[in-house]
């Protein structure tokens, strides 16, 4: 290399006061970097706190549990929704199941918690007699199928999902409900240990929601064992759960251990956490609006624009004569 | 060098503020912001909204606490900062939650207290923007403009109570922040009667020195 023999040119010469404050400059500078650096890894980790993200990779498809012989779908589609179905990632990534965080993503980053063998299901109330019933024992009376139902969400979203299971109804008739068996209260797993959520007291534990015995009976009432063709995640309610379609999410008790057949209306849950919001009813109703937000239109997770919600999640037509008469603005 | 120019402090202030947004920018990008996208862009932007706003609040209670002359330095970003993330957090509601339902948009601000309340919140940080330069505070007189900008106060309340009516069941959040808001307010009481009192003092003295 040549050195050059220009000599710099005077506008090349830092200035003198400048020269001078090189050291201020470089302080101000890295001041500078530290605090916006600080401020916004705070003002991101605060201002994400509650709707963490979802998890990076989605969980794998769960293996089918050893010793199910009847896991395969014995009568496909009945009821099919005409609709694109949610994505599995999306349906097992946005869960409300407070027993397993309050964001919408902690229960999927937390599901794997819930043992989903053995476990058993006790049979309790105005039954010709009660029992406790080994979950491969349903699935070997009444075989699964798949039902492809809309899921409305109380909080205005909505999916299409894909279940496994058999009807309610099947297992109602098989227990043989007395005369005095007006309401069935179905109670979800008590266990700190599987459900961690349940150590905080945002809500009464266990979980408890309830039908009235013909809601229960109606042939759309279901019991999910599955989802796409395997066994529920933890955080959509493993090992089985209620699936009702024409009322909100919320009434789909998860992780049933205890089915139980009553003359008296259960107190459940949520309408005992805040009665003005929800109901014991709970039917999908776009017409009686959530007191804090309406329920006109839902969002369809995948979708952009808004949907308008349907009476009844557009299952009207098998379910509205269940409340003929009623003031559904009143038993909302 | 012993007096700080903290000319550095604004500017990082603006760029610190920007990175959440950077980052939900890059999270909806790449799909990492969940099934529900736009509901979490929206909570979090409204939650970030809720920060600024608390922050530029706290910085007269700091000065107060701690003797920190900083603070209200960057009290005008901050309060700026939660304006325009007050904005942008209406309207993702109003464009990508209510697709411009103008008319479902109106029933909801006028039927529900929640959405009033937050609405209220905005209105009302619009004149504390548009008043938000030093030209401003010559031409309203420092009294009227001080009076003007206690508005803060209630838009802080409003913003809180806006975020406790969204929770469903877990209240922690918006409580703590409503504890941090009432702590701010007690330290400036406090200093408030402190300073009448100093000044009653003051005239007795000078009364009985006459």
């Amino acid at each position: 290399m040549r050195k050059s023999a220009r000599p710099p040119q005077s506008s090349e010469i830092t200035a003198p006061e400048l020269y001078a404050r090189r050291r201020e400059f470089i302080k101000s500078g890295a001041l500078f970097l530290g605090t916006s650096a600080a401020l916004g890894s705070g003002l991101v980790s605060l201002s994400s706190m509650g709707s963490a993200d979802p998890p990076v990779a989605p969980p794998p498809l769960p293996e089918p549990p050893k010793g199910a012989a009847k896991w395969q779908v014995s009568r496909r589609g009945r009821y099919p929704a005409n609709e694109p179905q949610t994505s599995y990632e999306d349906i097992t990534t946005y869960n409300n199941y407070y027993e397993l965080g309050l964001s919408k993503s902690e229960p999927a980053a937390l599901g794997f918690r819930i043992k989903p063998r053995p476990w058993t299901v006790q049979i309790k109330g105005e039954v010709a007699r009660e029992r406790t019933l080994d979950i491969d024992t349903l699935i070997g009376w009444f075989g699964l199928e798949e039902r492809v139902y809309r899921m409305r969400c109380v909080e205005a979203w909505s999916m299409v999902i894909p279940w496994l299971g058999f009807p309610l109804a099947d297992l109602l008739k098989k227990l043989e409900p007395t005369s005095r068996a007006k309401y069935v209260r179905f109670t979800t797993l008590f266990d700190p240990e599987q459900l961690p959520g349940q150590d905080s007291r945002v809500l009464k534990w266990p979980y408890v929601e309830g039908l009235r015995i013909d809601e229960a009976m109606n042939p759309l009432a279901f019991i999910a064992l599955g989802l796409y063709g395997a066994p529920l995640p933890g955080q959509n309610g493993a090992p089985l759960r209620l699936v009702v379609p024409w009322k909100y999410g919320f009434k789909g008790g998860k992780s049933l251990v205890e089915i139980r057949l009553q003359e008296t209306e259960p107190e459940t849950t949520w309408s005992r956490a805040a009665p003005s919001e929800y109901g014991f009813y709970a039917n999908v109703n776009p017409a009686v609006d959530h007191p804090r937000w309406s329920q006109a239109s839902e969002r369809r997770i995948g979708e952009l624009a808004r949907r308008k919600t349907l009476p009844f999640n557009g299952y009207g037509e098998l379910v509205a004569d269940l409340y003929r008469g009623m003031d559904l603005a009143r038993y909302f | 060098m012993a007096k700080s120019k903290l000319n550095w402090l604004v500017p990082a202030v603006v760029t610190g503020s920007l990175v959440p947004f950077a980052s939900i920018a890059w999270r909806a990008a790449h799909h990492r912001l969940g099934a529900n996208p736009i509901a979490t862009a929206l909570n979090q932007v409204g939650l970030l909204a809720l920060i600024f706003l608390l922050a530029s609040l706290c910085c007269t209670p700091l000065k107060i606490a701690l003797g920190w002359t900083w603070p209200p330095r960057v009290r005008r970003t901050l309060g700026l900062c939660a304006f325009f993330t007050a904005l942008c957090h209406f309207t993702i509601y109003f464009a990508l939650d209510q697709n411009f339902a103008l008319a479902s948009v109106w029933k909801d601000v006028i039927k529900r207290p929640f959405i009033a309340v937050g609405f209220a919140a905005l209105v009302l940080l619009v004149p504390l923007a548009l008043t938000s330069t030093k030209r401003s505070v010559a031409r309203l007189g420092f009294a009227r403009w001080q009076a003007l900008h206690r508005l803060a106060y209630a838009i802080g309340i409003l913003a809180v109570i806006h975020f406790y009516l969204r929770v469903k069941a877990d209240h922690t959040q918006p409580i703590l922040y409503g504890v941090v808001l009432a702590f701010g307010f007690a330290l400036r009481l406090i200093a408030s009667a402190k300073k009448s009192r100093d000044a009653r003092l003051r005239a007795a003295t000078r009364a009985a020195a006459r």
